[in-house]
C-alpha cells in the first residue's frame, strides 16, 4: 500500500509539473525535502541517545518491570503476543503517556524505543509483527489530552474561547483510537505477509 | 483552569521521569552512569537509520505538493466532500493532514485567518487538526527505526481512524451549534 501511494505522489506530481510547467519547482522541492528529512533524523539523536540511556538505567533498576506489571491488563488484551513483564510494554505506555500529555518532542524518542523493544522479540524479520501493528496504528490516531499547539493558534487569531474546542477534540480523540484499534483487529489476519 | 493544570504537570512530567529513572536506579545499586552511556550508544544507530525513510517519503511528499497534483486532487474530489457532508473548504486540509505536519498547520492557520478560529469552519478545522496524527510520518519513522519494509495493515488502520475522525470533528460541531446543512448561510 505504501508502495502504491509513493509511486503515485510522485507520478502525479511529476506529470502535473510537467503540464503545469512547475518542474523547477518540482526539482527544488525535492532537494528541500530531503534536507528537512536528514534535519528531523539529525534532531532525534540527541534525544534518542539520551532516552536510551535512561531506560537502560530503568530496566537494570527493575522500573520498566514494574510499569509492565501496572499496566499488563491493558497491555494483555491490546498485545497478547509481548510477554507480561517484557520492557516493551513499558517503553509502550511511556510513548502512550507522553503522548497523552503532549510532548511531541518526547513522545516519539519513546515511541522509536518501544519499536526497538517489539523488534527484540524478533519473530518477522522484515515484515512487521502483530504487536507492531497495534502499537504504530493506536500511536498514528494521536491521542492527547492538551492539544496545546492548536489553542496557541486559536489565542493568536483572537478567539473568544481558545480552549472551547478542547472536549470536541478529546472526544474525536477516543474515538479515533477505538476505529485504529478495531480496524488493525479487523485487517490483520488478512495482511499476513504483506 | 483544567487546561493549566494539565499544562503544569506536562511540564513535570520529563524532569520528574529523569530524576526518578536515576534515584532509583542509585537505590538499586545500578552503575547508573555507566549503564547510561552503555544504552546511549543505541541512540545514534536509530536516528541515523531513519534517514533513508525519511528521505524517501519526504522527497515524494515536496514533489506532490510543490507540483499543485495536491491542489489538482482537492478540486477533483470536492464533490465527494459534499456528499460526505463536509465544507468543501476543510477537504485541503483533511487531504495534506495524514502526509505532512507542517503543511496541514499551515493549512490550518490559514483556514483560521480567513473564516476566524470562532467560525463554524475555524472550529472543524481545529478539532480536524488537533484530533488526527501525520499518519504517514509516524508509520515512516516508527518502522523506519528497526528497518521494516512490510508494514503490513497499520497504514490502511491508520487512514481510517483519520477518516473518522475528519468526519466526526465535523458532525460534532454540526450537532453542538445545530446546524443541518452544508448549505447553511453561516458557512
Amino acid at each position: 500500500m505504501i508502495n502504491t501511494i509513493w509511486l503515485m505522489m510522485i507520478v502525479l506530481g511529476v506529470f502535473t509539473g510537467i503540464i503545469t510547467g512547475t518542474s523547477a519547482e518540482i526539482t527544488r522541492a525535492a532537494i528541500e525535502s530531503t534536507n528537512s528529512a536528514v534535519n528531523i533524523c539529525f534532531g532525534f539523536i540527541g534525544v534518542m541517545t539520551m532516552w536510551s540511556g535512561l531506560m537502560k538505567i530503568a530496566d537494570s533498576a527493575g522500573l520498566t518491570r514494574w510499569l509492565a506489571t501496572i499496566t499488563a491488563p491493558v497491555a494483555r488484551l491490546l498485545f497478547p503476543s509481548v510477554p507480561k513483564d517484557h520492557p516493551a510494554l513499558a517503553a509502550i505506555t511511556m510513548s502512550i503517556v507522553a503522548n497523552l500529555l503532549g510532548m511531541g518532542n518526547a513522545a516519539t524518542p519513546l515511541g522509536l524505543k518501544a519499536m526497538e523493544e517489539l523488534a527484540s522479540l524478533g519473530e518477522t524479520g522484515d515484515i512487521a509483527s502483530d504487536a507492531m501493528c497495534t502499537f504504530v496504528s493506536i500511536s498514528t490516531a494521536g491521542i492527547t489530552l492538551v492539544p496545546t499547539t492548536i489553542i496557541a493558534i486559536r489565542a493568536q487569531y483572537h478567539s473568544h474561547n481558545p480552549a472551547e474546542v478542547v472536549m470536541p477534540i478529546i472526544l474525536m480523540n477516543i474515538l479515533a483510537t477505538f476505529v485504529a484499534i478495531a480496524a488493525d483487529r479487523f485487517f490483520r489476519p488478512v495482511s499476513k505477509g504483506y | 483552569m483544567l487546561i493549566k493544570i494539565i499544562t503544569f504537570a506536562s511540564n513535570l512530567v520529563i524532569p520528574l521521569m529523569i530524576a526518578i529513572i536515576c534515584i532509583a536506579g542509585y537505590i538499586k545499586k545500578v552503575n547508573i552512569y555507566d549503564t547510561f552511556i552503555e544504552g546511549a550508544k543505541e541512540g545514534f544507530t536509530v536516528a541515523v537509520r531513519l534517514i533513508p525513510f525519511l528521505v524517501g517519503m519526504f522527497v515524494a511528499i515536496g514533489i506532490f505538493r510543490e507540483s499543485g497534483a495536491l491542489s489538482i486532487l482537492t478540486q477533483i474530489l470536492s464533490p465527494v466532500a459534499g456528499q460526505l457532508d463536509m465544507p468543501k473548504e476543510l477537504l485541503p486540509l483533511a487531504l495534506i493532514r495524514p502526509l505532512s505536519g507542517t503543511g496541514a498547520l499551515e493549512v490550518t492557520i490559514d483556514l483560521i485567518r480567513k473564516f476566524g478560529p470562532d467560525s463554524v469552519i475555524g472550529r472543524m478545522a481545529s478539532t480536524m487538526q488537533a484530533s488526527s496524527e501525520t499518519t504517514i510520518y509516524v508509520i515512516t519513522v516508527y518502522f523506519g527505526a528497526v528497518g521494516i519494509r512490510k508494514t503490513r495493515h497499520s497504514l490502511a488502520a491508520g487512514l481510517l481512524a483519520d477518516l473518522v475522525a475528519f468526519l466526526s470533528s465535523v458532525a460534532i460541531w454540526r450537532i453542538i451549534i445545530g446546524l443541518g446543512s452544508v448549505n447553511h448561510p453561516y458557512f
